[in-house]
């Protein structure tokens, strides 16, 4: 710095703590910083377009008339379960940017800068909220030009993207804490396809559960917290009402924000 | 004014650490270093791969938590007050803490905000930084296009942005090309004369020679030397003879001659290779007289500029590392 003069420690105000604003500032920097960096990756085109088109029309076209006979008539069935399927696919990758920052040494870097320490968390899982917003979209659009067309019209779409957003909010929290407490990002990647596969396609997503076996009724529709999500998201496109379930799918979701982002926090100071 | 905050830099510390210990498993990384640093000044750690460097830096800078010790910087606790300290430091690691996919401009921004300045402060700093540090033309570039040395100088450019009083450099020139690292270095000195203290590591003698006030000698997580450039080079000789003899038979008689006539000890590098500290180059020509004299025929005489070979055998009295070890290391780099 040649024209500038450092103010030497003395003479300067400092704190020791980092206040809330503080923290929802840092947050929304990095962020941003996500957001820049999602926008400007090849992958992008792949995660927000490609699959959900490619989810809703394989669904539809190819075990449409096997689940209710007709296209027309799956719809209703396959397009709320695409939903949460390409925006839980989509989850299983939350943590790896974060890996990608702990692994390449940005995060030592963070870690020696006067910032809250959640935020480099909370920064990149909230950018993927846009994420979860553009895989809505075109699933319900794509779901338009099938001719789906839901009874309850535009305010149960828009209240469905922002439920199931909600929700991968809070999942993408597990899928964080184990892509930070695992050796490699490849690991972790595949540990979240193991996690998402069965707990998609083991609930009430793209089939009636009347022609499953009596067990496996039992886990889909008593153990598996998606199916309450399923559940919710039908319930609003095809009646406009809200249910008991709707309360069942936030609890759990509060329930995971609660038990996840101690964990995750923790595993992400351990790697730092 | 500007000399009464000079003398107020100079009657305080900007690193004070004492007996720092840091181990790894069984690995005794740092073993019971201490640091002090005055305001204003650059100081040097010196020292072989996996001597303990980075881990030193990591303490200071609040990375890593001493396992003993403790660390003062400008008189905060490292320990109690480490949000303080962290508004206090500016680190520039031998990571790449800038991200390759945005632009050179936006990396700065982002980093700006992150340091609590509003969107158009972080501009004004960063187009600043850019300027000084000749990145103007490539501001809105994507990273994945620079050079090496480019990126180094936005790593430490960021780790500017809030004007730290204390900027830890973690080898900022190790693979960067001479003329970049003559442009590190002026940059670094630049740093100083705005008033900042700066701490750096490095495993090169002439790199730490050339910026630093003060050099510290670490090896196995331990200081062996502390002292200025000069009070160093003194101990080791300011450069080396190298000798080779022709006739291995003749190396303990030539060892001897040499002794004798420049009053050091002689050091042997192979079995026909000698090197020996030589402040005075005009003895050069008695020693190669004496020689002569003695029947005792040489196939090579050079002279070197001491490396950090050297100093390690001047002050431990044996190498810092296997030289093939060291071959192989910086290859990897």
């Amino acid at each position: 710095m040649t024209n500038t003069t450092i103010i030497p420690a003395a003479e300067r105000k400092l704190k020791n703590r980092i206040g809330v604003g503080t923290t929802i500032r840092n947050s929304c920097t990095l962020a941003y910083r996500a957001l820049l960096k999602m926008f400007k990756s090849p992958e992008i085109l792949v995660d927000f377009v490609v699959l959900p088109i490619m989810f809703t029309l394989l669904f539809t076209f190819l075990f449409g008339g096997a689940i209710s006979g007709n296209i027309p008539n799956c719809l209703p069935i396959v397009i709320p379960g695409v939903l949460l399927m390409s925006s839980f696919t989509n989850c299983t990758t939350a943590g790896s940017k974060l890996r990608e920052d702990v692994d390449k040494g940005t995060t030592s870097r963070f870690k020696s800068m006067p910032i809250a320490r959640i935020a480099p968390l909370a920064g990149s899982l909230t950018a993927d909220l846009v994420r979860y917003l553009i895989g809505g979209i075109t699933v319900f659009t794509t779901g338009y030009i099938l001719g789906y067309h839901p009874e309850a019209g535009i305010p149960a779409v828009i209240f469905s993207i922002l439920f199931i957003m909600f929700v991968a909010w809070c999942l993408s929290w597990v899928f964080a804490f184990i892509s930070l407490s695992t050796k490699t990002i490849s690991t972790a990647s595949a540990i979240g396809v193991v996690v998402m596969f069965p707990l998609v396609f083991l609930s009430n997503a793209f089939v009636p559960t009347s022609t499953m076996p009596g067990w496996m009724q039992y886990f889909v529709l008593h153990i598996n917290p998606l199916s309450s999500v399923v559940i919710v998201v039908r319930q609003m496109l095809t009646y406009g009402t809200i249910g008991a379930d709707f309360r069942l799918a936030l609890f759990g979701a509060f329930a995971l924000l609660c038990v996840f982002i101690p964990l995750t926090i923790n595993a992400y100071k351990r790697k730092a | 004014m500007e000399v009464n905050t000079i003398m107020k830099n100079n009657a305080i510390l900007a690193v004070e650490a004492y007996g720092l210990v840091k181990t790894f498993g069984n690995n005794k990384a740092v073993d019971g270093v201490s640091l002090s640093i005055p305001a204003g000044s650059i100081c040097g750690i010196l020292g072989p791969n996996g001597a303990g460097k980075t881990t030193t830096i990591n303490m200071l800078a609040t990375l890593s938590k001493p396992d003993a010790g403790n660390i003062k910087i400008f008189g905060y606790d490292v320990l109690h007050e480490t949000q303080i300290v962290r508004q206090l430091i500016g680190l520039t690691g031998q990571f790449a803490s800038i991200d390759e996919d945005l632009t050179a401009l936006e990396n700065l921004m982002i980093f700006g905000r992150l340091y609590g300045y509003s969107r158009k402060d972080s501009k004004r700093k960063a187009n600043e930084l850019l300027e000084e540090f000749g990145l103007s033309d490539v501001a809105s570039r994507a990273l994945s296009k620079f050079s090496g040395g480019m990126r180094r100088r936005l790593d430490l450019a960021v780790s500017l942005i809030h004007q730290p009083p204390l900027i830890f450099l973690d080898e900022p020139t190790t693979g960067l090309d001479p003329r970049t690292r003559t442009q590190m270095w002026q940059s670094i000195r630049n740093l100083v004369k705005g008033g900042s203290t700066v701490l750096l590591t490095t495993q090169y003698l002439d790199e730490a020679d050339q910026l630093a006030d003060n050099i510290v000698v670490i090896d196995k997580g331990r200081v062996v030397a502390n002292d200025t450039p000069d009070g160093l080079k003194r101990s080791v000789g300011s450069s080396s003879l190298h000798l080779t003899v022709k006739d291995t038979d003749n190396t303990a008689n030539a060892a001897q001659i040499i002794e004798r006539i420049l009053d050091a000890k002689v050091h042997l590098a192979e079995a026909s290779e000698l090197i020996v500290p030589i402040e005075n180059t005009d003895k050069l020509t008695d020693v190669l007289t004496k020689l002569k004299d003695a029947g005792i025929k040489l196939s090579g005489v050079n002279i070197l500029q001491p490396t950090l070979d050297e100093v390690f055998f001047a002050l431990t009295g044996e190498g810092s590392k296997d030289k093939k070890d060291n071959k192989e290391e910086n290859l990897n780099d």
